[in-house]
């Protein structure tokens, strides 16, 4: 089956002050595919998602998602694709004052006419995917890291979005809870086929999920490959990135 | 000089800049109250936070400020042998100016400060933008309950006010300094129409709709001060200048509505 772009990114450029961020970022998302966006601290990969989401607009260049321009949509067509999307964002961005239980039924509330009885299946569906059982009627500020991400996960899948955006999904936890985390996004994915953007550092660990792996640096895509051909690449900035984040051993074979 | 103009144009784009965007957010704001769907708990939820929990300040300032408008009013009307009037004095004092100026202030510092520094925090730990990017408006979801709420509150609240403020101008100028009981009431039924009530409604109306919307923004808008409005610090800055703004303007729409209806 031919793989199919559902975001388009070309030219993409963005300024903030004097600092020219992105500098003509090109990129393609293929749907039901993974594809992580990595690079270093401040090269503004989370800018893109930004871009991809509607929450900035772009100097120049476009984003097409779904084929429709992100950078001068209306407010009616930015609603309607955004109804395709889920969201884990960096800090989880957790509802503080509403507990686990009405953090991942806001959307079903707002966004559909179920009755609450039907929310609360789905919910607890979630809560059992994610393992937090009996964390319902907990707040966010008593949940750990990890859980707190996994709250995150569950809102951003509760209705059944066709793209997911992670942001850096495991900042901040211990190599187990991230381990976790990468097994129950694998875990979803394979239910829910799903289009992943993933934003991340976690290097070498990520390629293990990742369909595509594009390095963003000095404001633009420098290739966006396979995770093997990456590691492979004779591109000097991907190989130096490969050998930077990766060590000399990697630079030549997968990891194992 | 140059370096001179350019801060000046850029202090002025700011500042025109910034008038654009509450403009624009209290159109938005007011428009997702008509915009279906229409749901009720959040509107009684927020009526509660901002008008209930607001009551026992506004009695206790209330009736303060009615004691002590009988005091200075019965010692300068007596100076003409008025003091008949002072149940009258102390009524219209109230409902055109104090009571509405008075509750909007209260109303400011107690509910106005805490929506928001709220609203600032959402913007800053990303619940806003998590709010736009599962496709619900945040105008819709946060706002308008808020607005809804202040528009109730704001006129009962300054009844309140001014009904506490003449029963404390009552227990003051007819308890303690013996003023004639029936003159108190009789001066007041003969002399306050209904145009004084209607002003005192409007202007109660007017500042709840300013203080939400001002208070609201600066949260909405944190990330937008000038000079950086993240963290602690710049919900701390919001919030300053919400309240400050708020009174400030407040005063100056009671001068732009009492030249109108007078």
């Amino acid at each position: 089956m031919s793989e199919r772009p559902v975001i388009e990114i070309n030219g993409l450029r963005k300024t903030f002050g004097a600092i020219e961020v992105l500098k003509g970022v090109d990129l393609s998302i293929m749907e039901g595919k993974t594809t992580v966006i990595v690079g270093g601290s401040g090269q503004g990969k989370s800018l893109i998602i930004k871009h991809i989401l509607g929450l900035i607009r772009p100097d120049s260049g476009s984003v097409q998602v779904y084929g429709k321009e992100m950078s001068n949509i209306g407010k009616k067509d930015l609603k309607e694709i955004r109804m395709d999307f889920g969201v884990l964002f960096q800090n989880s961005a957790l509802f503080d004052s509403m507990t686990v239980f009405d953090n991942i039924a806001l959307p079903l509330r707002e966004r559909t006419h179920m009755s609450e009885e039907e929310i609360s299946d789905i919910v607890n569906d979630k809560i059992e995917m994610m393992d937090i059982v009996g964390s319902n009627e907990k707040y966010p500020a008593q949940l750990s890291g990890g859980m707190r991400k996994r709250v995150g996960l569950a809102r951003a899948l509760v209705l059944k979005p066709r793209i997911i955006f992670f942001d850096e999904p495991t900042t901040g936890l211990d190599v187990a809870k991230s381990s976790e985390l990468y097994r129950i996004f694998f875990h979803t994915q394979q239910q829910l086929k799903y289009t992943a953007v993933i934003v991340s550092h976690d290097v070498p660990k990520i390629f293990k999920l990742a369909d595509y792996v594009a390095l963003l640096n000095n404001g633009v895509i420098q290739g966006c490959l396979p995770p093997e051909e990456f590691q492979l690449s004779d591109d000097p900035v991907i190989k130096e990135f490969v050998e930077t984040t990766m060590g000399p051993l990697y630079s030549g074979e997968m990891e194992v | 000089m140059f370096d001179l103009l350019e801060k000046l144009g850029s202090y002025c784009l700011y500042h025109v800049n910034q008038i654009g965007r509450m403009g624009m957010f209290l159109f938005y704001a007011l428009l997702s109250i008509i915009r279906p769907p229409y749901k009720i708990y959040p509107i009684i939820r927020q009526t509660y936070l901002i008008g209930t929990l607001s009551i026992f300040v506004i009695i206790f300032i209330g009736a303060f400020t009615g004691m002590v408008l009988a005091l200075q009013g019965y010692h300068t009307l007596s100076k003409f042998g008025a003091e008949g009037l002072l149940g009258s004095a102390v009524a219209l004092s109230l409902i055109r100016e104090l009571g509405p100026v008075l509750a909007a202030i209260i109303l400011t510092g107690r509910a106005g400060s805490a929506m928001c520094a709220e609203i600032g925090v959402m913007r800053n730990s990303e619940q806003i933008d998590a709010l736009e990017c599962m496709a619900i408006d945040p105008y819709k979801y946060i706002m308008a309950p808020k607005f809804a709420a202040g528009i109730i509150s704001m006129p009962l609240l300054t009844a309140i006010f001014i009904v506490v403020g003449i029963a404390g101008g009552y227990a003051v100028g007819v308890g303690m300094l013996g003023a004639n009981e029936g003159m108190y009431f009789s001066s007041m039924y003969n002399d306050v129409t209904f145009d004084d009530v209607y002003m005192g409604i409007m202007k109660s109306l007017c500042f709840g709709v300013l203080i939400i919307a001002i208070c609201s923004a600066k949260g909405y808008f944190v990330h937008l001060i000038r000079g950086g409005g993240f963290g602690a610090e710049g919900v701390s800055k919001a919030t300053t200048d919400a309240v400050v703004l708020s009174c400030v303007t407040i005063l100056l729409f009671d001068f732009i509505i009492t030249s109108v209806l007078l």
